[in-house]
């Protein structure tokens, strides 16, 4: 096929992947986006969640937010932000972390709204206060679910920043904008096959991680939570 | 400078055959999506389900397309297949496959093995056990599927903009170059409210087809106070982890 064969020389020239443009420039500011972005949504979206599940109220005001940012479309958000002022990486980075508030907060609040209740009975009964009964039993306990919100945010992350380059941002979304814009297929394809690639990488070196964060004993069960 | 509100009625009735025209696209393309998928998702989740052990690979596979951004996608459909509704609907289907099947296993998995006994008990053959009892009984879980598949297809139509069909999405996209806030800002709304009616409408066939959902008392509800309360939750965590970007 025409266009694999373009993909493939476009991949094979070595200025494609080194220059100063080039994909591993890209790789490496659209990363440091996606961790900004998940760094800030971390910080506002973990604590919530494990108050709120901690608190044993949240179900309402969590699932309120989950399902409203399920019909929000991040594009016109992004958009929205960047004709408002905030052009290119900004706007992309303030509206990826829009989007991953919910995916971590969901899964924080659901791992400690879901730690059984006997345990926190039994650490209360052992003399814990209700504070180090949450940090010392129930965030352990809530450890695979928070690190799979983490991951599954990360992920998606990267997704949502592709959209950057579409309005004047960075990321590995520009070759990408080129190609579409110039119709040259081949790059279009190769980069869509780099992004893919990487999403996948992250997504297994992540997994690798979530297993090394999971206390031993939860373990087995974690497999089938996910 | 001249003035560019976010919000104007004059752009919406000036505009309007333009607005409805890509209201439609974006409803029709999400709606045949939806659709498509769910006519490919139920027979394989069904196989998933009798043949125990392709449930693996099945939801393996699953998530691993997941992982791939829709941007990448389609940028990986487009050289195959050209610009326009094909890629944007191939892509959209995927995904909706992907949550459909997820939730139809769910359900099929989540029966009452005894009403399946009593089933098999009063002579029900594979088929017409999966038909009249599996099925029915999964129907809540199959119309969550069909509700999230819904609306996370339609924030994913925008991203179609880059494939030159992004229904509401080419709207905003083009208000974007052209600097229009009224044109981003009517878009991005009339999509959220897209989304919205469409899970509203759906949610109301859901009632109509599990009448039996809605004959439990506020005391049974009382009395499982603490588990519901854990299910939301559990369902919470599973929504937020669909796709929408």
């Amino acid at each position: 096929m025409n266009v694999v064969s373009e993909a493939l020389t476009w991949l094979n020239d070595p200025l494609n992947w080194t220059g100063p443009e080039g994909l591993l420039v890209r790789t490496g500011e659209h990363l440091e986006m996606t961790a900004v972005a998940v760094l800030l949504a971390a910080l506002i979206a973990l604590p919530a969640g494990i108050w709120l599940g901690h608190s044993g109220k949240g179900a309402g005001p969590t699932i309120v937010v989950v399902n409203t940012s399920r019909a929000l479309p991040t594009f016109g958000i992004l958009l929205i932000l960047a004709a408002g002022g905030l052009f290119g990486d900004r706007a992309a980075v303030i509206s990826a972390v829009i989007f991953a508030i919910p995916l971590i907060l969901a899964n924080a609040y659901t791992g400690v709204a879901e730690v059984d209740p006997d345990v926190k009975d039994a650490a209360r009964g052992m003399g814990m206060s209700s504070q180090r009964s949450l940090w010392l039993v129930e965030v352990p306990l809530a450890s695979p679910l928070i690190a799979a919100g983490l991951r599954t945010a990360i992920v998606q992350v990267i997704a949502v920043l592709t959209l950057a380059a579409f309005v004047g941002g960075g990321g590995l979304g520009v070759p990408l904008r080129v190609g579409f814009s110039n119709q040259r297929y081949g790059q279009v394809l190769a980069v869509g096959v780099v992004i893919a690639v990487l999403c996948l990488v992250v997504d297994a070196v992540l997994a690798l991680l979530q297993r090394a964060v999971t206390p031993a004993p939860l373990r087995v069960k974690a497999g089938t939570v996910r | 400078m001249p003035p560019n509100p976010w919000f104007s009625w004059s752009y919406v009735q000036n505009n309007w055959g333009e607005i409805s025209q890509a209201l439609v696209e974006h409803t029709t393309i999400t709606l045949q999506a939806v659709l498509i998928a769910l006519v490919i998702a139920l027979p394989l989740a069904a196989l998933a389900h009798r043949v125990r052990w392709l449930a693996v690979p099945v939801l393996g596979t699953t998530g691993v397309m997941y992982t791939i951004p829709s941007l990448a996608l389609f940028s990986i459909l487009v050289p195959f297949t050209g610009i326009g509704r094909t890629p944007v609907l191939i892509g959209l289907v995927m995904y909706a496959l992907l949550i459909l099947v997820r939730n139809i296993l769910v359900g099929l998995q989540g029966v009452d093995p005894d009403v399946r006994d009593a089933a098999k008990g009063l002579g029900y053959g594979p088929t017409r056990l999966l038909a009249a009892v599996e099925i029915p009984n999964a129907l809540p879980s199959i119309l969550t599927g069909v509700r999230l598949a819904t609306v996370s297809t339609v924030a994913l139509v925008t991203v179609g903009f880059v494939a030159g069909f992004g229904g509401l999405g080419t709207l905003m996209f083009r208000g974007f170059r052209s600097s229009y806030n009224a044109q981003i800002m009517t878009a991005t709304l009339l999509c959220l409210l897209l989304a919205v009616v469409l899970d509203l409408l759906l949610m109301i066939l859901g009632r109509a087809l599990t009448p039996w959902s809605r004959t439990r008392g506020p005391a049974a509800g009382q009395a499982e106070g603490r588990g519901a309360n854990a299910a939301s939750a559990a369902r919470a965590a599973e929504a937020a982890s669909e796709r929408t970007a």
